[in-house]
């Protein structure tokens, strides 16, 4: 167990670098300088673009210019192209920003997606199987954005509500109940539209929770549980469904990286300062040390989710051994 | 035992052969797949629909392109804003009329035909799926067909395949979806960086299936006959076992196809989309959205559109996966 922890660390940060060098190196030779952002500016002279360049070591040959990067990246002192502030100082608010809407969304996902895939699988064929599967196949269809700004539109014409931002403008002086109700009801909205929609919404687990039921329900030992005159919740619930679950630890781990890559569309739609906004600004902005930094720690969580889920299966499965 | 030259497809490798000869019928896998594919009524539907989406592209490629009577580009200003079905106002020129004296799908914010501009953008939508999904196929089965045919050799101290499947590893790593919005972003914007982007960093799942295949299937007797018979490698790899592992390559290929046009559609709504002139579903929904309020059909005609075209896809992707799944297909009998 311990020589394996050890060894698939070392892979691990072994592919990372690698991760890192390809980055590096697709963004800093894809063309569009991050100078070029703003051509018009009259503000802008030869001479200031050339300091610019220099004091971020924009003129440097590639390589060193990655190690500048990791230089900066490990001892904090990577400064963002846009304003000279840290990333590092950037990111942290951001990701706070992020994380209630990331477990917002989770936690919708796994609570609605057992329970319908369970359904599903139990009533195979039913009128609630078919329903659900329609229903799914069209949540994965449709544009994430599309449906946000269809609930939007009703929400707003209906209700009368604001749904976008972080919180209501005008409410910093309502009382402490106030204010976190309306935090939760600016949250919610969002969670939901990014839980129903994507790869990784309801849909798909439901889909996942009702395959790896029928898969289940169809072995021996459900039978042979049955045959012994269990109950049916026991046979379902104790002896199936505990089965049926082992695949879905593993998902556990590779929800991660979600944290910062899943969010882009969302938060552009609802404008929720998080890091998906964060890296669509940073983008139009080319901001390479944001860009890479946000791409890094986005492959550093991947890889951190797959070890994650691998020792989580190795906990849950006793068949399973690592070596 | 005869041995088998020509490729005996793994469906039916897999299928109780006695079976079908039970039944009297001598089937091909393709037509055994077609008999159980039409079963499915949904997945039918959804065929129905991509043959229907193909005329109308192939069509409006025709009738935008080639011999212009829908005219995609065509600025009306008297006429913005019409809701679908009317008909032109009094004030246009008899020049810039409609062909058919009305605007099926309505005008938006510059008075251009939305009818037109959909048909337009029909074709160009589905060809950004397929050229990606084109891409992404034809990188992923080199790979994962080089990691899994000559996996065993040696390259330096390392063998092909660990190289090759550590390769697809680290680009698995990458955050998609993020990893094309950067590129999309950097690159002059064109319709064919669009494409290939979407191409490659959607590759990795069909080279890990077809590795996984052609693992199975170098083991199998009809390889091994095959090599016996002194056939040269590359009719082994082209004739013989690429056929053979297609099977969960289509699946996945089909629902790729659904996925490029949800993410050029996704592409389009953060504003690094295929940029004028040419239309596309994605980029007339995106455009729609400032409109929501006054003029709703805008958003609501390209999304409804994609919604059942992607949905289709995806309908048609499940359909050939239970068609092709053997243990799916006894269960059914």
């Amino acid at each position: 167990m311990w020589r394996f922890l050890a060894r698939t660390i070392v892979q691990r940060l072994l592919l990372l670098v690698v991760i890192s060098i390809v980055s590096h190196t697709v963004i800093h030779l894809a063309p569009g300088q991050p100078t070029e952002v703003d051509p018009m500016n009259p503000m802008m002279k030869a001479e200031d673009i050339a300091r610019i360049r220099k004091s971020f070591h924009l003129d440097d040959p590639i390589y060193l210019q990655y190690v500048h990067w990791m230089k900066d990246l490990f001892t904090g002192e990577l400064k963002s192209f846009r304003d000279g502030l840290p990333v590092l100082s950037k990111i942290w608010p951001r990701f706070f920003n992020s994380l209630p809407l990331f477990a917002c969304t989770t936690l919708i996902v796994w609570t609605a997606s057992f329970p319908i895939g369970i359904q599903a699988a139990l009533k195979r064929g039913s009128k609630f199987d078919r329903g659900t599967t329609l229903v799914a196949y069209t949540l994965i269809s449709i544009p994430g954005f599309f449906l946000s700004y269809l609930l939007i539109l009703w929400v707003v014409r209906s209700f009368h509500l604001p749904v976008i931002g972080l919180r209501t403008f005008g409410t910093e002086s309502a009382t402490g109940l106030v204010r976190v109700m309306d935090r939760i009801w600016h949250l919610v909205i969002p969670s939901l539209m990014a839980a129903l929609t994507g790869i990784t919404g309801i849909a798909v687990l439901s889909r996942y929770v009702r395959a790896q039921m029928l898969d289940v329900l169809g072995q021996d030992y459900v039978r042979t549980a049955r045959a012994k005159g269990l109950d049916e919740d026991r046979v379902v619930y104790g002896h199936a469904l505990r089965n049926a679950l082992l695949p879905f630890v593993t998902m556990f781990g590779l929800l991660l990286p979600g944290l910062i890559s899943g969010s882009v569309i969302f938060e552009q739609i609802f404008a929720w300062p998080g890091l998906g906004l964060l890296s669509y600004e940073a983008i139009l902005a080319r901001d390479f040390p944001m860009i890479l930094t946000l791409n890094f720690m986005a492959a550093a969580l991947t890889l951190f989710g797959i070890l994650l889920s691998d020792i989580l299966y190795a906990l849950v499965d006793p068949r399973i051994r690592l070596e | 035992m005869s041995i088998p030259v020509d490729p005996v497809p793994a469906i039916e490798a897999l299928a109780p052969r006695a079976e079908a000869e039970a039944l009297g019928i001598a089937e091909t896998p393709a037509q055994q797949l077609w008999r159980t594919f039409r079963k499915d009524r949904l997945a039918m539907v959804g065929l129905y629909v991509l043959l229907g989406l193909v005329i109308v592209a192939l069509l409006g490629n025709l009738l935008t392109g080639w011999w212009v009577v829908f005219d995609p580009t065509t600025v009306r200003l008297p006429d913005k804003l019409m809701p679908p079905l009317s008909v032109p106002s009094a004030a246009l020129a008899s020049e810039l009329r409609p062909p058919f004296g009305s605007y099926p799908f309505g005008t938006d914010e510059l008075g251009r035909n939305v009818f037109a501009r959909m048909l337009q953008g029909s074709f160009v939508s589905l060809s950004v799926g397929v050229v990606a999904v084109g891409i992404s196929l034809s990188i992923g089965v080199t790979i994962g067909g080089l990691a899994g045919f000559y996996g065993q050799r040696k390259l330096g101290p390392v063998s092909i395949d660990t190289l090759l499947m550590r390769f697809t590893d680290v680009a698995l790593c990458f955050p998609t979806f993020f990893l094309i919005l950067t590129v999309v972003a950097l690159l002059p914007p064109s319709i064919y960086n669009i494409m290939i982007v979407i191409g490659i960093t959607s590759w990795m799942s069909i080279a890990r299936f077809v590795r996984a295949e052609f693992l199975a299937l170098r083991e199998q007797d009809f390889v091994t006959a095959a090599k016996a018979l002194g056939l040269p490698e590359w009719r082994i790899i082209f004739r013989h076992m690429i056929p053979n592992a297609m099977a969960p390559v289509l699946v996945s290929s089909t629902i790729n196809v659904a996925h490029a046009i949800l993410t050029e559609s996704a592409l389009s709504f953060l504003g690094f989309g295929v940029r004028p002139p040419y239309a596309t579903w994605g980029n007339i929904l995106a455009d729609g959205r400032s409109y929501i309020f006054d003029a709703p059909w805008l958003f609501l005609i390209p999304g409804g559109a994609i919604l059942v075209v992607v949905l289709a896809f995806n309908l048609v992707g499940e359909g050939l996966r239970d068609a092709l799944n053997p243990k799916l297909r006894k269960r059914a009998r």
